[in-house]
C-alpha cells in the first residue's frame, strides 16, 4: 500500500481509534491528524504516537463535536492545508440504556454524539472528497446497529442510523473514486465495555480489531465486521423470528 | 467479579477488577476505591504477589502509552502497563535495548520494577531496578510520589522490588543501553557436575554478558547440565526470525510433567544439547526468553497447577547448598525440566526487598502434588535457611514466615513505606496485612 497518506482520525482518543493510529504510525505515513474533545487525552495519544514513530507528523486538533460550523471549518482547513486520504470517524460512547429511558437529556446526548455528530463529520469530508474525487471515509458503527434490542436500543438506533446513512453515501459515491467503509465491531476490550468483562463476556482485543480495521480501510471494503465471526452471529440475530427474539434477554 | 489466577495456576479466585486507562484516572480514583486493592498487570508471577483474594485488583495493562523516547541518550518514559516486549520492539530498531530482560517479556514494566526482576546478565548489569531513573507512584490517599535513585531515594528503594505494596506505579523512566541489533553470539557448553558449573560460571563472567544453565535435576545424582553464554553480536541487518507461536491448547487432566516424562526428557535434552554444543548466532528472544513463543505453557502441569521454587544462596555455601537441594529433589523424583542454575554478580540491587544478591540461584518448577510437594519444599527450605539464603516472592506461594523474615533483613524498614490501602495475598500471608 502507498505509505505517504494524510490520515485524519476523529475521536482519536477512543481505544479502537488509538490502536488504529498506532498501526498507521508504524506504517510510516506522512501525517496523522488527531481530532478530539479533550486536550489532555489528545496530548497523551499524540506523545505516544510521536515516541513510536518519530518520522510521522502528528497533529492535534481540539473541536466541539456537536457544532456544525466548527466541524465544517476544521474539515475545510484540513483540505486547504494539503488534502485528506483517509478519514476515520470513531467517536462514540455506550450510554446507560435505563438512564436514557428515564431522562431525555441523556437520550439526546447519546443520539447526538453517537449518530448526529459522526454524520456531520462524514458529510463535511464527503463534500470535499467528492470535489477531488478521491479519499476514503470510514466510520465505526457497531453490531448493535443491526437489530434493536431492549438492553441498548438508544445506542443501537444511533449505530443503525450510521449504517443507513453510510449506505446512502456509498450509493452516492458508487461511480466515483471515493470509498466509504462501515466498520461494525463486536464487543471489544476497551474502556467502553469494561463492565461487560465482569459478566464473563469474551471481548476482542483492541489491537487485533485495529489491524483488521486498517486492512479493511486499505481495501476500501463496504461493510466489515470485526472480528469476522460477528457477521455470522448478526446474520442469525437479524433473522430470528420475532416470537423467539422477544423472549430473549438481549 | 473476574476469576483470576497467577502463572502457577494453583487457584482461581474471583476478584472485582477495576481497569485503568490513563494515569489521571489512577490519581483521581484511588481515594474512592474500596480497599484493600493491588495493582495487577500480566499475572506472570507464579504465586500470590499479584493476587488479592477478598480485595480488589487494579488492572494496569490499559496504561500502555509511551510518553517520550529520547533516542540520542537512550531514555524512555512510559506508563507502567507497557509490556517489556513493546519497549523492545520500539527501541531495538533505533539502536537501544532494555538492559535487563527477565525470562519472559510479556510482563508490564510496572510489574518488572515491583518485583525487581533479573535476567541472564545479572553478573554484568544487575537487576531491572538498577536501570530505572524515575518512578511515579500514586498512593491510596491520592498523593503522587516522584522518586528516583537521587530523589526521595528511600521511596525509590522501597518501591523497586516492593511488590506493588508502596503505591500504584503509574509512570517510569528507564535508561536503555546501546546495542547494534537484536542478535547474540552464543556458546553452549555441557558440564557434568557442579564443580564444572561453577568453574564455567566464574571464567565466563568477565568475558560474557549473559550466562545461564539448564541443570538436570534428577539424573546421575544431579548436577550435570548445559551452560549457555552469550554476548551482543555486531550483526545488525539480519531479518528477525518469523516468530512461530505455539499454544498449549488445553489443560490436560493430569500433569504432563511427571517422573517418567521427566527422566526421558532430561536424558534426551542433555544428549541433544551435547551434540549441538558450540557457537551460534541467535536471536535475542530465543536465548533470553525462549518460552515466550509457547503461549500458555503453564497449562502443561494440569488442573492443579505448579509451584516454582527459586532460591538464592550466598556464594560461600553455594555449591554445597545447591548440591544438597539437587540431592533432595533427585531422591524425591518429581521435578521439572525447567530447571535453571545461575550465578548472580556483586552489583547491589536498589530495592530494600529486591531478590537478587551476590550468590547462586536455583529455580525449579514442580507440579502441584499437595502435601507431597510441600514436604519436599520443607526440606529445601531447611537447606536455604542453613545457607542463609532467600526465596523469590514473585515465584512463591507457600514459604514460611520465618524464612521470609530471615531472608529479607530490611523487611522492618520496608513496612514503614507500605500503603495502608494496598495489600496482596502474599503480604497478608507473610507480613500480617
Amino acid at each position: 500500500m502507498q505509505k505517504n497518506k494524510r490520515i485524519v482520525i476523529v475521536g482519536a482518543t477512543s481505544a479502537i481509534a488509538e490502536r488504529c493510529a498506532r498501526v498507521w504510525a508504524k506504517d510510516s505515513h506522512q501525517e496523522i491528524i488527531l481530532i478530539g474533545r479533550n486536550q489532555e487525552k489528545i496530548e497523551r495519544v499524540s506523545l505516544d504516537l510521536k515516541a513510536r514513530a518519530p518520522n510521522v507528523k502528528i497533529t492535534r486538533i481540539i473541536a466541539d463535536f456537536s457544532n456544525p460550523a466548527e466541524i465544517q471549518k476544521e474539515v475545510d482547513n484540513l483540505f486547504n492545508s494539503g488534502g485528506v486520504d483517509v478519514a476515520l470517524i470513531a467517536h462514540g460512547f455506550l450510554p446507560n440504556q435505563r438512564n436514557c429511558e428515564q431522562n431525555l437529556n441523556w437520550c439526546k446526548e447519546a443520539l447526538e454524539i453517537n449518530a448526529i455528530s459522526p454524520v456531520l463529520f462524514a458529510e463535511a469530508f464527503a463534500m470535499r472528497m467528492e470535489k477531488y474525487n478521491r479519499g476514503t471515509i470510514a466510520v465505526i458503527g457497531s453490531v448493535a446497529g443491526d437489530r434493536g434490542r431492549k438492553l441498548n436500543y438508544i445506542y443501537g438506533a444511533s449505530k443503525g442510523l450510521i449504517a443507513r446513512y453510510l449506505q446512502g453515501l456509498q450509493h452516492r459515491f458508487a461511480d466515483t473514486k471515493v470509498k466509504v467503509v462501515l466498520i461494525k465491531p463486536g464487543p471489544t476490550n476497551t474502556p467502553m465495555t469494561a463492565h461487560l468483562k465482569h459478566s464473563g463476556a469474551k471481548l476482542a482485543e483492541a489491537d487485533y480489531s485495529a489491524r483488521e480495521i486498517v486492512k479493511a480501510i486499505e481495501k476500501g471494503r463496504r461493510v466489515v465486521y470485526v472480528p469476522k465471526i460477528w457477521s455470522g452471529i448478526m446474520l442469525v440475530i437479524r433473522h430470528l423470528p420475532y416470537f423467539v427474539f422477544k423472549r430473549m434477554s438481549l | 467479579m473476574v476469576a483470576i489466577s497467577s502463572w502457577g495456576r494453583l487457584a482461581s479466585v474471583d476478584h472485582p477488577l477495576v481497569e485503568f486507562w490513563n494515569c489521571d484516572q489512577v490519581r483521581s480514583s484511588l481515594k474512592k476505591l474500596k480497599t484493600p486493592f493491588l495493582a495487577y498487570g500480566m499475572a506472570r508471577s507464579y504465586g500470590d504477589v499479584c493476587l488479592n483474594p477478598g480485595g480488589t485488583l487494579l488492572c494496569t495493562v490499559g496504561l500502555d502509552h509511551f510518553v517520550a523516547f529520547d533516542d540520542i541518550n537512550g531514555r524512555i518514559i512510559c506508563e507502567a502497563g507497557v509490556l517489556l516486549r513493546d519497549i523492545q520492539r520500539l527501541v531495538i530498531p533505533r539502536g537501544w535495548i532494555l538492559p535487563v530482560t527477565p525470562g519472559t517479556q510479556l510482563v508490564t514494566v510496572g510489574g518488572a520494577i515491583a518485583n525487581d526482576v533479573h535476567g541472564k546478565n545479572h553478573h554484568a548489569l544487575g537487576s531491572f531496578g538498577n536501570h530505572v531513573v524515575r518512578l511515579q507512584v500514586v498512593r491510596s490517599d491520592g498523593e503522587v510520589i516522584h522518586c528516583g535513585p537521587n530523589n526521595r531515594a528511600d521511596w525509590f528503594a522501597a518501591t523497586v522490588g516492593g511488590m506493588g505494596l508502596t503505591g500504584v506505579i503509574t509512570q517510569v523512566e528507564i535508561q536503555l543501553r546501546s546495542v547494534a541489533g537484536p542478535w547474540l553470539s552464543t556458546e553452549t557448553v555441557p558440564y557434568s557436575n557442579l564443580d564444572e558449573f561453577f568453574r564455567l560460571a566464574d571464567e565466563s563472567e568477565h568475558e560474557w554478558e549473559h550466562t545461564v544453565s539448564w541443570v538436570d535435576c534428577i539424573s546421575g545424582g544431579g548436577g550435570r547440565g548445559i551452560f549457555t553464554r552469550a554476548n551482543p553480536s555486531i550483526i545488525k541487518d539480519r531479518p528477525a526470525p518469523k516468530g512461530t507461536k505455539l499454544t498449549m491448547p488445553v489443560v490436560p487432566p493430569i500433569s504432563l510433567v511427571n517422573r517418567f516424562s521427566l527422566h526421558i526428557f532430561n536424558i534426551a535434552y542433555y544428549h541433544l544439547s551435547m551434540l549441538r554444543s558450540g557457537s551460534a548466532i541467535k536471536y535475542y528472544e530465543s536465548v533470553l526468553c525462549p518460552l515466550d513463543n509457547v503461549l500458555e505453557w503453564n497449562r502443561i502441569y494440569g488442573p492443579k497447577g505448579f509451584f516454582q521454587y527459586q532460591s538464592l544462596i550466598p556464594r560461600e555455601d553455594g555449591k554445597e547448598a545447591v548440591q544438597a537441594m539437587l540431592n533432595e529433589i533427585s531422591r524425591f523424583g518429581d521435578g521439572s525440566f525447567l530447571a535453571v542454575l545461575k550465578t548472580f554478580g556483586d552489583r547491589q540491587p536498589v530495592g530494600m526487598m529486591s531478590f537478587p544478591q551476590p550468590g547462586v540461584t536455583l529455580a525449579l518448577d514442580f507440579p502441584n502434588r499437595d502435601g507431597r510437594t510441600e514436604k519436599l519444599f520443607q526440606r529445601l527450605d531447611s537447606v536455604v535457611r542453613e545457607a542463609k539464603g532467600r526465596l523469590y516472592p514473585a515465584k512463591d506461594a507457600r514459604m514460611p514466615k520465618e524464612l521470609f523474615a530471615a531472608g529479607y533483613p530490611r523487611l522492618e524498614e520496608f513496612i514503614h513505606y507500605r500503603d495502608p490501602g494496598i495489600s496482596s495475598g502474599f503480604s497478608r500471608r507473610l507480613m500480617g496485612h
